[in-house]
């Protein structure tokens, strides 16, 4: 079988399109390569959810822990406490089980088991907390004279915001923002090992590396294989970042710009 | 355990309740609670030797040792680690059987990857065949301490050689100057003085290493994960005393509240310590500690 057969066969299995048995004997490096390129559309779908949805909820949190009032302070906080404070891998085996018992009680709720929507909002919500915590920290160091300056131009309420305060908090949060969303992505492989059953075998790049490591017994092809791809796709998330950045950063001078530097936060 | 257990079927409410969780399974369950510590302990410190070898290699004047550090520090922070777990795990297994196997059985004459398959001889075979499960518990344990130490490593050295590099670069010139090797440097001017430095980036890595502990189960060892998997399923009324439904939602809320409590008080301690290593410290702490006092 040439490689561009098992390319087309395999390509998009992932997605259930194409060959429907996965390959059982004499696994070819090209399978290999193809299989589990094929699993990376799933990490990039729940990554690129995860994050364009939690941008916005981040925002709201980090808002409402800069907030005066208690009763928006209090659950902001306790939001964040609670996803970062507890392993992603606890989180997502708690949501199975969870969205599981509520399946049984309401119809509603059948999709929810399925990895496409359950670990989406898992990791939507977790997100939303690290990035949250992030934009937080941000919101606390916009320099005084900006919101000063912004006071004395008659800007107000929503207008200041968006104008004066919300550019300057991104701007500052934007380095630490790129790690996140790289990290979030390395964070979706944890997805088809913890309870959320792959569906008619279709998995994410891990759980493809993983099948051929149990079938070959050696792990020494599929793993690099799929670090190779992690890699690609991590300088992919540093360059798109890079140029929203520079875009946040374009009325500056170009020494005093800030660069993005690869810091992952390593795991959740 | 209580003895109004011995006939659960007439118990109910509390009693009922207090019989449930003190059955055999259940103390195995608040075991693995200890092998989760356990873990943590054994690893902290071998993560540190780790890193602190890493970091001392990546700033060696050696070249060659030079780049094995700092590709040492590179590859494990580009890479998904759950996928350095899985691959550790099968991997060390190989290496320390293939060791073992060129040791034991020099004039064995099949090649050791046969297809689909990696045969060693039978001496070779780690746990052996005859141990006793024991033996087997604990060596999976101990590969799973050494994959989490390596990866960890890694970050810790990371944290280290920053560290090492955020000492005041007068401080090593006096040493210069007053006549000591780069030995006598690094042990009697850097590394006393890089920790409070290295404290920031090491709690984070200890918070880290406490939310990374529930990939113990990927590992195959029998943790708070596979009890709580165990325990919460279904079980019907033939084969346990104690007949429930579907609980494994309620055991995975308790394994949340613990690792929630777990991560809150280590970082109330942590800030102590910070506070504490910060007095009388260069550094923007130390500053901000001095100016409270005054």
């Amino acid at each position: 079988m040439s490689c561009m057969q098992t390319i087309s066969d395999y390509g998009l299995r992932s997605i259930g399109i194409g060959e429907r048995l996965l390959p059982t004997t004499d696994f070819t490096l090209c399978q290999q390569f193809t299989l589990i390129g094929s699993g990376m559309i799933w990490n990039i779908y729940f990554g690129v959810l995860a994050l364009a949805a939690g941008f916005f909820l981040a925002t709201a949190v980090a808002l409402g822990k800069a907030s005066n009032s208690l009763w928006v302070r209090k659950p902001s906080e306790w939001f964040i406490f609670l996803f970062r404070g507890s392993p992603l891998f606890i989180q997502f085996f708690f949501a199975y089980f969870l969205f599981l018992s509520l399946r049984s009680e309401i119809e509603f709720f059948q999709p929810f088991t399925a990895a496409w929507l359950g670990a989406t909002i898992v990791l939507f919500l977790n997100t939303s907390a690290y990035a949250g915590e992030i934009f937080y920290g941000a919101l606390q160091s916009v320099p005084k004279g900006d919101t000063e300056a912004a006071d004395a131009y008659g800007f107000s309420g929503f207008t200041k915001f968006r104008k004066i305060t919300w550019p300057t908090m991104m701007r500052l949060a934007w380095p630490a923002y790129t790690n996140e969303a790289i990290f979030l992505f390395h964070a979706t492989t944890l997805v088809f090992f913890s309870g959320f059953p792959a569906w008619r075998q279709q998995g994410d790049a891990l759980y493809y590396a993983s099948y051929f490591a149990d079938k070959t017994f050696n792990p020494f092809v599929p793993y690099p294989i799929l670090a190779g791809y992690f890699i690609l796709l991590t300088l992919l998330v540093i360059t798109l970042f890079g140029l929203v950045n520079r875009r946040l950063n374009r009325h500056l001078p170009q020494h005093s710009r800030s660069k993005i530097r690869y810091r992952p936060k390593l795991m959740r | 355990m209580f003895e109004y257990c011995t006939n659960p079927d007439t118990l109910s409410g509390l009693a009922w309740f207090s019989c449930y969780v003190t059955t055999g399974k259940h103390l195995s369950f608040f075991t693995s609670f200890g092998t989760v510590l356990v873990l943590l302990a054994i690893t902290a410190p071998v993560a540190l030797a780790f890193g602190f070898g890493g970091a001392s290699m990546a700033r060696s004047n050696l070249s060659p040792l030079r780049w094995l550090g700092k590709i040492y520090i590179a590859i494990v922070r580009g890479v998904p680690d759950i996928a350095f777990f899985m691959f550790f795990v099968i991997a060390l297994d190989q290496g320390f059987e293939y060791l073992r196997h060129q040791v034991y059985c020099p004039d064995w004459d099949q090649p050791i990857r046969q297809g689909n398959d990696f045969i060693v001889c039978t001496a070779a075979k780690l746990p052996l065949s005859t141990s006793p499960q024991w033996v087997h518990e604990i060596y999976g344990f101990f590969l799973a301490v050494l994959t989490f130490a390596i990866v960890f490593g890694a970050f810790a050295a990371n944290v280290i050689f920053g560290a090492m590099n955020a000492v005041p670069k007068a401080q090593i010139e006096t040493a210069a100057a007053y006549g000591m090797t780069s030995r006598q440097t690094f042990w009697r001017i850097i590394v006393p003085q890089m920790w409070v430095y290295a404290l920031p980036g090491l709690s984070n890595l200890w918070m880290v290493l406490i939310k990374a502990t529930p990939l113990l189960f990927l590992l195959g060892v029998e943790d708070i994960v596979y009890w709580a998997r165990e325990l919460g399923g279904t079980k019907h009324e033939r084969f346990t005393d104690y007949p429930h439904g579907d609980w494994r939602m309620w055991y995975f809320l308790v394994l949340l509240v613990f690792y929630l409590a777990f991560t809150r008080v280590s970082e109330v301690v942590l800030n102590r310590w910070m506070k504490r290593l910060s007095r009388g410290q260069a550094t923007a702490g130390g500053e901000a500690l001095r100016r409270a006092a005054t």
